[in-house]
């Protein structure tokens, strides 16, 4: 085990003289020292003296029209800056508002921190008003969380809270603080507070032993696959990825999660695999000799049938959390720690083989079974307007979904070439995610062109956010692939519910006309012929802008691999045949 | 099969429902729950009777370690251990009975810690196997109520000490 360093970086200051400060001071000093140049939050009752210390800091403050957007925001920005999310709520609503967000980040491995406000600690149990038991809500759905009892406390759990939130498999960590905490004063050295965290350890390094099977297992392998996970993005190992993958040979598969951390336009990649994958992944996988996972976690979304997942593959996964090994697919060569660490050392031992055959085969499967769409449609298709974005940015985007059928066009259609490109609620599923997404990595680089491919339904969900983007000038980009359903439940209600559209068709409002009167730039686009100009139109505003797709509406989503079959079994490959 | 695993946990609050709470939401089965303080005030030891195979078992190791306040996991699988349970037994005894229950009290190594007129209450202590032992002799006799401790474990020392 390696001792794990302290997030309180900077020396004591010797010569620093003690101050009283109020614990609210505390708290954005502790930020400030963290380095923290951006929150987001939104006040209330108990959080009123911390909200009075941001009123002249140095921060950069967004407040969102509802703490779900505010989570989403935070975890955005943390995706897109591989920085810490910071959100504040006020106690008992505005944290049990939190709860989606935290679990979306908790799912996706996003290091946020949550500070929440509590009634004073001598109701707490009371049931006050506007008291929820915070910590208890939220603990399934956080790495940590911790309530504040005592002023001494306060700085260190701050500090604990972005440590754990930022190292080893990041998570959202939530602090409760309770008013008499946030007015309480104390004398403060100047000199940082300790961690103190005995039962929190990471292995970054790799077993060395492991580590050299693993590159033997990689150097034997005929039909090797590499499947790789959101755990490169965030261990920065894009480019120890790319140097392995080119010096061993080796095709690479990605996870929703995982795109953006190998370049797409390259001849190794496989693109996406799983539910909606590509065919050529799902077939090269079943195949492979030799599955070699890096920050991936084996989601059900991704192996289909269990007991039916690459049969013919020894396992190597190389993880950061334990706990993920071995938990659906049996691994036969697990390597605990750091992708970056890993892979640096890996890429030292694995030796260039020739896979001529191997990638034969592959480019049979991706000339056969490449994503497709009908060009000749009269209506506009989700995937052609994608396709068209696509082609209009370079490729550049940073793009942003909700979650559904837009959701995974948005995957198979879109390729990205660089890590944080794709920001998008895969674990959780959550929608409503794209905008406030939009918003919080906007926020993160102002200067990235920014474009939330959304559906109706997801938009819907937190299109209150407009004002917060408009307020702050934020020039992102929300496509609405509007076809009316909530697609991805249409779908499968067309395949496995006989046509039975259950509450899945909603009357939707005029997007263009709410995004005007919000004071963002609305535009709808009905016709196939328009689609070009309008997304030209729509990448030259400075301003937020909606367009509203009127897409095909009964499109389904090629390949899948219905629920409970194994990866081969895809549907619609007859489908995708006949386009090309 | 059944795993005896012991977490050395931060003595915080919060602890005990972050671990129940994971059992839970993953839906590990617990036999028993234990917790008490050890000889260093910071840290309690959980002492948790899990039944389920290797893998599962593997996985609730796994998650217990991954409780940022558990500071260390250990399943004594495999393993001497010394294990007892503690109970409280109250049992049914008029007088003319009680020679017989007393000979099985002291079969068991129990003791009787309260007499009333009609019933006596027994502590026994031991493995799970002797207090389920204890409680099959009793049953004639009529329980009136029970209550039992679940396990709590620790390894024996080598040989080599």
């Amino acid at each position: 085990m390696k001792k794990i360093s302290s997030h309180a970086a900077p020396a004591a200051k010797p010569d620093a003289k003690s101050v009283l400060k109020p614990g609210a001071q505390v708290i954005v000093d502790t930020l400030i020292d963290l380095g923290v140049d951006t929150v987001f939050g939104y006040t209330g009752g108990v959080v009123l003296p911390l909200f009075d210390k941001f009123y002249d800091a140095p921060i950069n403050f967004i407040v969102p029209r509802h703490e779900q957007g505010g989570c989403h925001m935070a975890d955005a920005y943390a995706r897109a800056s591989g920085k810490v999310g910071v959100m504040i709520a006020t106690s008992g609503p505005g944290a049990c508002n939190l709860v989606t967000g935290l679990a979306t980040a908790m799912m996706d491995s996003v290091p946020m921190v949550a500070l929440t406000g509590q009634v004073r600690t001598e109701l707490i149990g009371n049931d006050a008003f506007q008291e929820a038991d915070t910590t208890g809500i939220t603990r399934p759905v956080t790495k940590y969380n911790c309530i504040v009892k005592d002023i001494k406390d306060l700085e260190r759990m701050i500090r604990e809270a972005f440590h754990i939130a930022s190292t080893g498999r990041p998570g959202p960590v939530l602090v409760d603080l309770p008013v008499d905490i946030e007015v309480a004063q104390i004398e403060m050295t100047g000199n940082p507070a300790k961690l103190d965290l005995p039962g929190y350890k990471i292995r970054t390094k790799g077993h060395a032993r492991q580590i050299e099977m693993a590159a033997q297992a990689i150097n034997e392998a005929k039909r090797p696959v590499l499947y790789v996970g959101g755990g490169v993005i965030i261990s920065n190992a894009s480019e120890e990825l790319c140097t392995l993958a080119r010096n061993g040979n080796l095709p690479v598969t990605l996870t929703l999660m995982g795109l953006g951390s190998f370049d797409q336009t390259q001849d190794k990649s496989l693109d996406m695999l799983g539910m909606h994958g590509s065919a050529y992944a799902n077939y090269a996988v079943q195949e492979a000799d030799l599955l070699i996972s890096v920050g991936a976690r084996f989601d059900d979304r991704v192996t289909g049938n269990l007991s039916t997942f690459a049969p013919k593959a020894k396992v190597v996964h190389i993880d950061i959390d334990p706990a993920s090994i071995s938990k659906n697919v049996h691994v036969d060569i697990p390597v605990v720690g750091d992708a970056k660490v890993i892979l640096t050392e890996l890429i030292k031992l694995v030796k260039h083989q020739d896979r001529t055959e191997w990638f034969a085969r592959i480019a049979q499967w991706k000339e056969k079974y490449p994503f497709a769409y009908n060009h000749d449609e009269q209506g506009i298709l989700p995937q052609y307007v994608i396709d068209e974005l696509y082609k209009k940015t370079q490729g550049q985007a940073t793009i942003v979904t909700g979650v559904g059928q837009h959701q995974m066009w948005a995957a198979q259609f879109y390729r990205y070439s660089r890590p944080r490109q794709f920001i998008s609620s895969g674990g959780l599923g959550t929608m409503g995610f794209g905008l406030p997404a939009a918003i919080g990595a906007q926020i993160a680089d102002p200067k990235d062109l920014v474009v939330d491919i959304d559906g109706d339904h997801s938009f819907n969900m937190t299109l209150m956010e407009l004002p917060t983007a408009v307020e702050h000038n934020l020039p992102i980009k929300v496509m609405i692939l509007n076809n009316g359903y909530m697609g991805m439940v249409r779908q499968w209600q067309e395949l496995f519910y006989g046509k039975r559209y259950s509450k899945s068709y909603l009357k939707n409002p005029d997007y263009a006309k709410v995004a005007e009167a919000m004071g963002a730039v609305g535009m709808t686009v009905q016709n196939k012929a328009d689609v070009p100009q309008a997304i030209e139109t729509m990448l030259a505003q400075t301003n937020p802008c909606v367009v509203d797709f009127r897409v095909v509406a009964e499109e389904n989503v090629w390949p899948m691999v219905p629920a409970g079959k194994s990866l081969n079994e895809m549907d619609g490959l007859n489908i995708l045949e006949r386009l090309i | 099969m059944k795993h005896i695993i012991n977490a050395l946990v931060e003595n915080k609050p919060g602890v005990l429902a972050h671990v129940a709470g994971m059992f839970a939401a993953r839906s590990f089965n617990i036999d028993s729950l234990v917790v008490g303080r050890t000889e260093d005030p910071k840290l309690s030891r959980m002492t948790i009777v899990v039944i389920g195979d290797d893998r599962v078992v593997e996985q609730v190791r796994k998650q217990l370690a991954k409780i940022v306040p558990v500071v260390k996991v250990q399943d004594y699988a495999g393993q001497p251990v010394v294990a007892r349970d503690l109970m409280l037994i109250s049992v049914a005894a008029p007088p003319e009975k009680r020679p017989e229950i007393f000979s099985l009290i002291e079969m068991f190594r129990g003791r009787v810690v309260d007499i009333g007129q009609k019933s006596i209450m027994i502590e026994v202590s031991g493995p799970e196997s002797k207090i389920e032992g204890f409680i099959d002799v009793c049953r004639p006799y009529g329980i009136k109520s029970l209550a039992r401790t679940g396990t709590i474990a620790m390894p024996r020392r080598n040989k080599a000490e």
